[in-house]
């Protein structure tokens, strides 16, 4: 059964004056704090970025060591856990005149390619990595004006990133 | 009518239409920075300085539009609603007086386009006028949603005009005049040595019930029930597009301009300055050492600017009042026009005339 719950209204709350006054107040302390104070929310977005966590996922990279060589050894942990399948690796052997690492890299990615517009930005291939070679940077601007822009291969994921970018 | 006469009429009508046709753009980029400072978010500021230029390009942006009408409208009725709707509080502007008068070569300028012994009549004639491109519009689009619009919308002008008129007449018997330039005149004294014997102080009732009323006629929030976005897409004018809708639009800010001159002249004594003005511009022509006509004209001039000044102010109010409350229901609308707004008027209305009739007597 419903209950009734009732309040006892004033005649000055029937009037509904004041409570409009209070509105009223509410908006004007607003306009005041945005126009004077700087109270805006706004980021005015081209000119003025918003600054996001550290851990933020963002565009794909793949870390390389001090002779720009990929730290991936194509195990294919990323390719199993990614729930998207976006990641589409191809391995084959490193040629040993190219190869001063020994065992550590014996095998590397003939071809590594991420479908951006597939990927769910999870972080799994992240946390599955044992190399830690692939990562998520904080990059977040992403459009592209083609969809052949938006499939990563080697190239455009060995990029230059600082940190976590 | 002398050569003079007619040369100054001209200029009164150049002078006031362009004065309302550079007020309604800058009203419009107020509501859209305005209510962008009201929420906390920043406005359109890409176009010109301060995106005061947002206005022109939202017109040029409507004349490219393509022009169309729907196939089973009554075209005559369909294009002529718009048409009403920017012409008729047009009109409304030639009874108002927005200043008392200049001294031209020996010869008296009224600051009004008509002088009028009946202007309130008059522009509440014209101002009445708004109801009929609404319900043009609504019925020749041939569309439910204008149609159900143009039904709110007669509806509730209608309503509420009775609250808007007798809240008037309780006026008319203070001032016992229907010329708005004498009203001013009377309004343009001190009760008490300080306070200005505007409309508002003799009678805030009237004022309160005239307010909501005009929120109603130019179909503002929160009465806005004819446009009614969420339920009636945009109510009657969901059908027009482009010049078309342009016009309809600026129709809107040039009725809301109106009220907002007709609230002014009755209850904030119109373009009359606010008490310790008037020594002050008399000292400072003495100081000047203009003559009467000099002194005369800058008092006026600086009357037209108390006017303009004063519109703003409400107009700012009615912004204001935009975005803070949320819209009526159209059963509670009526509501509170017949069943509150009605009766109250009657019963101030009988009380001014009973005190008007004690001080008289």
């Amino acid at each position: 059964m419903a209950i009734v719950v009732s309040r006892k209204e004033s005649f000055l709350d029937k009037m509904y004056i004041p409570a409009l006054m209070v509105g009223l107040k509410v908006t004007i302390k607003q306009f005041y704090r945005t126009l004077f104070q700087n109270g805006s929310t706004t980021i005015q977005y081209p000119e003025e970025k918003r600054e996001y966590s550290q851990r933020f996922r963002g565009e794909h990279f793949i870390s390389v060591d001090e002779n720009k060589i990929e730290n991936c050894t194509s195990c294919y942990l990323c390719q199993t856990v990614c729930p998207a399948e976006c990641i589409t690796i191809i391995a084959e052997e490193r040629p040993a005149d190219e190869n001063p690492y020994g065992v550590r890299k014996e095998k590397r990615p003939a071809r590594f390619d991420i479908d951006a517009l597939r990927c769910c930005f999870c972080g799994f291939c992240e946390e599955a990595c044992p190399k830690d070679a692939i990562k998520l940077s904080r990059n977040y601007e992403m459009a592209q004006t083609s969809r052949e822009d938006s499939f990563y291969d080697l190239d455009h994921l060995k990029r230059e990133v600082k940190g976590r970018g | 009518m002398t050569s003079f006469e007619i040369i100054a009429l001209i200029l009164k009508l150049v002078f006031v239409l362009a004065v309302v046709l550079n007020a309604v753009p800058i009203v419009i980029w107020f509501e859209r920075r305005g209510s962008a400072w009201m929420q906390g978010r920043v406005g359109p500021n890409r176009v010109g300085p301060f995106g005061l230029l947002q206005p022109v390009a939202d017109v040029i942006k409507f004349i490219y539009k393509e022009d169309f009408a729907p196939a089973q409208a009554a075209k005559f009725y369909y294009l002529m609603a718009p048409v009403i709707a920017a012409v008729a509080p047009f009109a409304a502007f030639a009874a108002i007086p927005f200043g008392s008068h200049l001294l031209v070569g020996g010869q008296t300028v009224p600051l009004q386009i008509a002088t009028l012994d009946v202007g309130i009549l008059a522009a509440l004639a014209f101002a009445g006028l708004e109801v009929y491109p609404l319900m043009l519009a609504g019925w020749a689009s041939n569309n439910k949603y204008s149609m159900f619009g143009a039904l709110r919308g007669s509806s509730q002008m209608v309503s509420y005009e009775i609250a808007m008129g007798l809240a008037l007449v309780s006026m008319l018997l203070i001032y016992g005049t229907l010329d708005m330039n004498q009203m001013v005149v009377f309004q343009d004294q001190t009760m008490l040595g300080f306070i200005p014997r505007w409309g508002i102080f003799l009678n805030p009732l009237a004022f309160l019930i005239f307010l909501i009323a005009i929120f109603a006629e130019t179909n503002r929030l929160p009465f806005d029930l004819p446009e009614g976005d969420s339920e009636l897409v945009a109510g009657y004018h969901t059908e027009y597009g482009a010049v078309k809708f342009a016009m309809f639009f600026f129709a809107e800010y040039v009725a809301m301009i109106m009220a907002s001159c007709l609230l002014i002249t009755v209850f904030f004594g119109g373009y009359g300055l606010i008490p310790g003005m008037d020594p002050a511009l008399a000292w400072l022509s003495g100081v000047m050492g203009f003559g009467e006509a000099a002194a005369q004209n800058l008092r006026a001039a600086v009357q037209v600017l108390m006017f303009i000044f004063k519109v703003g102010c409400v107009m700012f109010f009615f912004v204001w009042v935009r975005w803070t409350f949320p819209r009526f229901r159209f059963d509670q609308l009526m509501h509170l026009g017949w069943k509150i707004l009605f009766p109250l008027a009657l019963v101030n209305l009988v009380f001014m005339a009973i005190v008007i009739a004690w001080i008289g007597a």
